[in-house]
């Protein structure tokens, strides 16, 4: 299935040749590192007492009786420490950074919730921390802004193209080309040259190990449906991940529609974008018809990302996993129903997945069983949502 | 027929790069046959990309104003037809994976050779990759232009034994825009070259002044000058054709010194 980073015909390393020593020396520190107790039981108790993992399976019974189908349950991701799956990942990387004896590590940041937890793993392990982030997300999501400056992070507003995601993960390559030696670069997504996708898809896959074995535990079964909202595909994969093989169990990626997928203003990969070769990986990218990558659009920073990742594209081709997209009016009242139904107010990203699950759960029937991840909280997103809603609210 | 050869035939090779459709198509014809009067070997010619990855900020601007005017990779095939009508040094085709892979590699490839395009330079398509426009670019007879950088060390044999046309020598780290030095042991990387295979190999990234020029091609066998001309092209516009040649023939001038 996988050779040279390969999911399918999906993946590889597409970058310059600058940047390939480093990718192979990422490679072999990883394939060191994965196999070696010591690198686990640290980063193992990070996740306990720092991250505050398990996080909890939570059942949400009066989202389900108000629905009216299928017993719901939300992976609170949302509780982990600096409110975001994203913490899995950026603690694991900069602790393999370290090992690698990097002394500073960049990122790219769309809503700021990977920028939030790299800032943090940084400061907790030491490291000196400079994030990239889109000038229209610093202002849409100024507070994150805020969050890293706090944590001793140096935050460059990026002014490139479109001013948003992919802007600044080209711009955090463009900063790692110039500066290798000492700089590691933590991906925040499956996204970009192997090893990212593979290595990011490993560190997250303790949300689907975890929600196996609490599902196991409470309901002594699968579930149905496993829900997860899409942009790179981060969450979802790492949701997915340990339910592949039972293909009793679907799998629903939920992807930013924006304001439809017959918009310009969509960033609904799936949906619109075709096969191509961009940011270091094959993959499907919305792209005009002479691979013009397109200016996305969706209310959620964190899933205005023109591409996704190579595995949840092999997933899509073989029918594995299906993609569905939501829109911002969708995404803003599934926001709005998870607040006032179980007063979880979710990230503007998750609620994508807690839309569709809305959509979802009445058509199944009492006995059967859907997971959504709730992949961060939305104490973000509350300026924006009013905003949205015509009220004058700053943060 | 032309080929990239030529371009080294005759003692150290000027190579400028130009952004296809910056200011607009009809001076970059222009600046092409000027460029090519004022003594260019080769000429890189860029079709802009929305996100080009590997450009600094000269570069990235000239692909989003020849983009926002309206520049495909179909006109720029056309404007390159009419152009190798009067222009006989090889030409090659300087673009992001994407650009190709989107068009359909094959018919990209085809046209490119159809219409006297001797080689592609696709920045991220390293080594590893190289199997992904590789085969049809021998099928129709196209240099793809292996790059080598600074960091390459071992790579450089294993890159230079499969390298074909000429091989481009990255500078410095980082992105292309002009630098006041160049502190890589250039003559080290050539010299490692040569070694596994007799292939011309030419310098760019942070080259601007002709004394950089004859620097390098001290060291190598050319010198590619990119954001420097591309920046006299953002001052000038339409004017630029006078600036631009004289510009190019004092750096082909610092070649032909070394």
């Amino acid at each position: 299935m996988m050779s040279n980073g390969r999911f399918g015909v999906h993946g590889g390393q597409y970058i310059p040749e600058t940047l390939m020593n480093a990718v192979h020396e990422l490679e072999d520190a990883y394939n060191h590192y994965k196999n070696d107790p010591a690198f686990h039981a640290e980063l193992n108790e990070l996740l306990k007492n720092y991250v505050g993992r398990p996080s909890l399976l939570y059942y949400a019974e009066k989202m389900t009786q108000d629905l009216g189908g299928a017993k719901i349950y939300l992976k609170r991701e949302d509780l982990n420490h600096t409110g975001s799956h994203k913490i899995n990942n950026a603690l694991a990387q900069c602790l393999l950074a370290k090992k690698m004896g990097k002394t500073r590590v960049i990122a790219e940041t769309g809503a700021g919730q990977h920028g939030v937890a790299t800032a943090t793993a940084a400061a907790l392990l030491g490291l000196e921390c400079e994030v990239y982030m889109g000038r229209l997300d610093c202002e849409r999501q100024a507070l994150n802004v805020y969050r890293m400056r706090l944590l001793g992070t140096k935050v460059h507003p990026v002014d490139s193209g479109t001013a948003t995601l992919k802007d600044a993960v080209s711009e955090t390559f463009r900063e790692w080309v110039s500066r290798i030696d000492d700089t590691h670069y933590v991906l925040g997504s499956v996204m970009g040259p192997h090893p990212f996708p593979t290595m990011i898809r490993d560190f997250q896959a303790v949300i689907s190990k975890e929600i196996k074995e609490e599902i196991l535990e409470i309901e002594g079964r699968l579930p149905d449906a496993v829900l997860a909202c899409v942009g790179g595909g981060s969450n979802a994969i790492g949701a997915f991940y340990h339910f592949i093989e039972d293909t009793d169990v679907q799998l629903i990626g939920c992807e930013a529609a924006g304001r439809g997928i017959d918009t310009k203003e969509t960033a609904a990969t799936m949906a619109t974008g075709r096969l191509g070769i961009f940011h270091g990986m094959k993959s499907y990218f919305c792209q005009d018809e002479y691979g013009q990558i397109a200016p996305v659009y969706s209310i959620s920073a964190g899933l205005d990302y023109p591409g996704v990742g190579p595995e949840h594209a092999m997933l899509f081709d073989s029918g594995r996993a299906q993609y569905v997209p939501v829109t911002d009016d969708e995404a803003v009242e599934a926001f709005e129903y998870l607040s006032r139904m179980e007063g979880i107010i979710p990230a503007i990203e998750s609620a994508h997945a807690i839309a569709h699950a809305c959509k979802l759960a009445p058509t199944m029937s009492k006995d059967q069983i859907i997971v959504i991840n709730v992949s961060g909280r939305g104490d973000k997103d509350v300026a924006a949502i009013a905003r949205y809603r015509g009220e004058d609210l700053h943060d | 027929m032309t080929k990239i050869a030529d371009a080294f035939a005759n003692g150290k090779a000027f190579i400028p790069f130009l952004t296809c459709g910056d200011p607009d198509m009809e001076t970059t014809e222009k600046l092409i046959v000027a460029i090519t009067q004022a003594g260019a070997d080769l000429i890189e010619l860029g079709i802009p990309f929305s996100d080009p990855t590997a450009e600094g900020p000269v570069i990235q601007e000239a692909n989003l104003r020849a983009l926002s005017g309206g520049t495909t990779t179909d006109k720029v095939f056309d404007m390159v037809r009419r152009v190798r009508q009067s222009v006989s040094i090889p030409m090659v085709f300087m673009t992001y994976a994407n650009v190709i892979y989107s068009y359909g590699a094959d018919r990209f490839l085809k046209t490119a050779a159809e219409i006297g395009i001797n080689g592609i330079i696709v920045p991220d398509v390293p080594f590893e990759e190289k199997q992904e426009f590789e085969p049809l670019c021998q099928q129709y007879g196209i240099d793809q232009i292996s790059m080598i950088a600074p960091t390459s060390h071992e790579r450089i044999r294993a890159i230079a034994s499969q390298a074909t046309g000429f091989l481009y020598c990255v500078s410095s780290l980082g992105v292309t825009g002009t630098r006041s030095s160049i502190t890589t042991d250039i003559g080290a990387m050539v010299k490692l070259v040569k070694e596994v295979n007799d292939i011309p190999c030419a310098v760019g990234f942070g080259i601007s002044t002709p004394e950089q020029a004859e620097a390098m091609c001290r060291q190598a066998d050319g010198a590619i000058v990119g954001s420097a001309i591309v920046k006299l092209i953002a001052q000038y516009g339409r004017e630029s054709i006078e600036p631009v040649a004289a510009y190019v023939a004092s750096m082909k001038e610092g070649c032909r010194k070394a």
